[in-house]
């Protein structure tokens, strides 16, 4: 019998730390993990403890120099002259013990995900440890080692031959998935973050579309910094319902970064909660009508790792396992009593966010008009070869 | 930067008694706007620009158009004498002459013979580069006092997180003589502690901040 939803894992993706008070934070998959708990929304049954990724698997993906580079970084035998040129060692990706490890787990946390979707044994999987998605070949980036998404979608094209698509709802380009996939048409990839005028990585513009035999399978929503809820989810659900129509995937692959919220400290868009319901749901709604459900779902950023995180990787789980339906009402209080005491922050007590969290964007009918004119543009390729063929 | 180190080889080059339609033809299939005219020994005698070539061409809203004009040879339309430069000028003079003579084209002589061209698109490519967009970065802007030493104490700062820059550049901000932009790109996707510590130095971040609203 195939199961609904699985949920992919271990302490052991806490091991991927770089230092204290580094942004990027694991405990963000703890809180979430003990928040379903506490719904009584995960059973054990529902777990899947993961393997750690091989090198072979890595190197589906990632240079063998590379490898070797973070493997000795790991045991503090790496020149500064060479980690930099692969991107470690500096202030974003500094290096620590045993780092070649924590990031292999990561990498076979996605990797257990792809397995338990691709055998069968359940429809749609969860690693929200992983959604990694800067990490170059040969180089790491923006707190990314390896690049477990795209090893992910390598692992699924050389053992199905299935056609892959990846939606990046990170408010960061998913720049290392999209270069790496740029020329190969049977990989579809697209993201949807603040543009790169100011934010790292700085790329991910409408005109990126691939190269080559992949021309046409990449694309980007780089809307505007302050973006709200609504034009957020009108630029999602309509980009994604006519890419998925025309590229007609067989496993979807979605990087569920939850930094688009008003309170993440690194990205400035000013979402909230609305849009971590709407994102899953359109996904699961997709993977059913196109995918025989299959679907793997990734975490990715997320700086807010105690008011935003938790609630927003929850809802992807309630929507993979309990029939598309999101929780709502108040958060359960035993969660609350759990980690109060640990976070600087006031914990949310509903499921759902206030719009007076923030103050009204002065320039809201503008930012939203430029971005519907951006979706248009970047589907304009898509409808004028449906109208081609009417 | 030097000229030698931007220009294009010329691939297509064209004789002055060629006729207008081989131009066209070049033009077409290479996708280009202009062609240096050169003599039988690659010296330049001119320059023909699309632009030449449609003022010449007929008229498409013509009903019978006169084809006969595009048997014309190349040296009855084209721009002579026309401006070169010298692979040793710098990038900035070829701006200079592109804003001044209001063209996007200028082939590079070397002992009168033809050895590059430089158009409006290389120049604009080095601009772009020039911002470090090509690398992964964030972009933050500062607004500082016009005075010696401002730059390394800002570079020093962010040299001290151990973080790459990918490029600076400066810019007056508004028409005063005390206050400048900085604006870099660096290597972190995490600008908001520098962003802090700027602050605390007493700079001004003047971005990120919401659009409309005074900071």
């Amino acid at each position: 019998m195939t199961n609904e939803a699985s949920f992919v894992y271990t302490e052991a993706f806490k091991n991927y730390k770089f230092r204290d008070n580094h942004p990027f934070n694991q405990k963000r998959v703890e809180l979430t993990y003990d928040l379903l708990k506490s719904m009584n929304a995960l059973n054990d049954q529902q777990i899947i403890t993961p393997r750690v990724a091989s090198d072979e698997e890595i190197a589906l993906v990632h240079d063998r120099k590379y490898i070797d580079a973070v493997k000795r970084a790991s045991d503090n035998k790496l020149a500064q002259e060479e980690s930099l040129e692969y991107g470690i060692g500096t202030e974003d990706t500094p290096i620590f013990e045993d780092m070649h490890q924590a990031a292999a787990q990561l990498v076979g946390g996605t990797l257990t995900a792809v397995d338990a979707v691709l055998s069968g044994q359940t429809k749609r999987a969860l690693n929200l440890g992983g959604g990694l998605h800067h990490g170059f070949r040969r180089k790491a980036s923006g707190f990314c080692i390896y690049n477990d998404a795209a090893i992910a979608i390598q692992y699924i094209r050389e053992k199905f031959d299935y056609k892959v698509l990846y939606v990046d709802t990170d408010a960061h380009h998913g720049d290392g998935v999209q270069w790496i996939f740029y020329d190969d048409p049977n990989v579809c990839t697209l993201s949807i973050h603040e543009t790169g005028r100011y934010l790292f990585p700085g790329t991910g513009n409408i005109n990126e579309r691939g190269h080559n035999d992949g021309y046409g399978t990449s694309f980007n929503i780089p809307i505007d910094a302050f973006t709200e809820n609504e034009s957020f989810l009108n630029a999602y659900k309509e980009s994604l319902t006519e890419i998925t129509e025309h590229f007609k995937p067989d496993i979807i692959v979605t990087q569920n970064g939850a930094d688009a919220h008003v309170y993440d400290p690194l990205s400035h868009l000013c979402c909230t909660m609305e849009i971590y319901e709407g994102i899953p749901k359109l996904a699961y709604q997709l993977a059913n009508e196109y995918c025989d459900g299959k679907w793997v779902a990734l975490g990715g950023g997320g700086y807010d790792i105690w008011r935003v995180v938790p609630r927003a990787w929850a809802q992807i789980w309630s929507v993979a396992n309990n029939h598309g339906k999101t929780f709502s009402g108040s958060v359960p209080k035993r969660w609350l009593d759990q980690w109060q005491n640990e976070s600087p922050v006031n914990l949310p007590t509903t499921w759902h966010d206030e719009s007076s969290i923030y103050e009204p964007i002065p320039r809201k009918e503008e930012i939203t008009e430029k971005n519907a004119i951006l979706v248009n543009k970047l589907l304009e390729p898509i409808r004028n070869e449906q109208k081609y063929m009417l | 930067m030097l000229v030698e180190e931007i220009m294009s080889e010329p691939l297509v080059t064209i004789n002055s008694n060629d006729r207008i339609e081989e131009a066209l033809e070049l033009l077409n299939k290479h996708k280009i706007r202009h062609i240096p005219v050169v003599s039988e020994n690659e010296q330049v005698v001119g320059i023909l620009s699309d632009r030449d070539i449609r003022d010449a061409a007929p008229s498409i809203l013509e009903e019978n158009q006169n084809r006969q004009i595009l048997q014309h040879e190349v040296s009855s339309i084209m721009t002579t004498p026309v401006i070169t430069v010298h692979p040793l000028d710098f990038i900035e003079d070829i701006a200079t002459i592109f804003y001044e003579h209001e063209i996007a084209c200028v082939p590079v002589t070397k002992n009168n013979q033809l050895v590059g061209i430089v158009t409006e698109k290389d120049l604009l490519y080095r601009l772009i580069q020039l911002t470090g967009i090509h690398e992964q970065s964030s972009q933050i802007e500062v607004k500082v006092p016009n005075k010696v030493g401002v730059l390394p104490n800002v570079t020093k700062i962010i040299s001290d997180r151990n973080t790459n820059i990918s490029s600076v550049f400066i810019y007056p901000y508004q028409d005063s003589y005390h206050e400048k932009i900085i604006v870099l790109r660096i290597q972190t996707m995490n600008p908001m502690p520098l962003i802090d510590e700027l602050k605390q130095h007493g700079y001004e971040v003047i971005w990120p901040n919401i659009p409309g609203l005074s900071k």
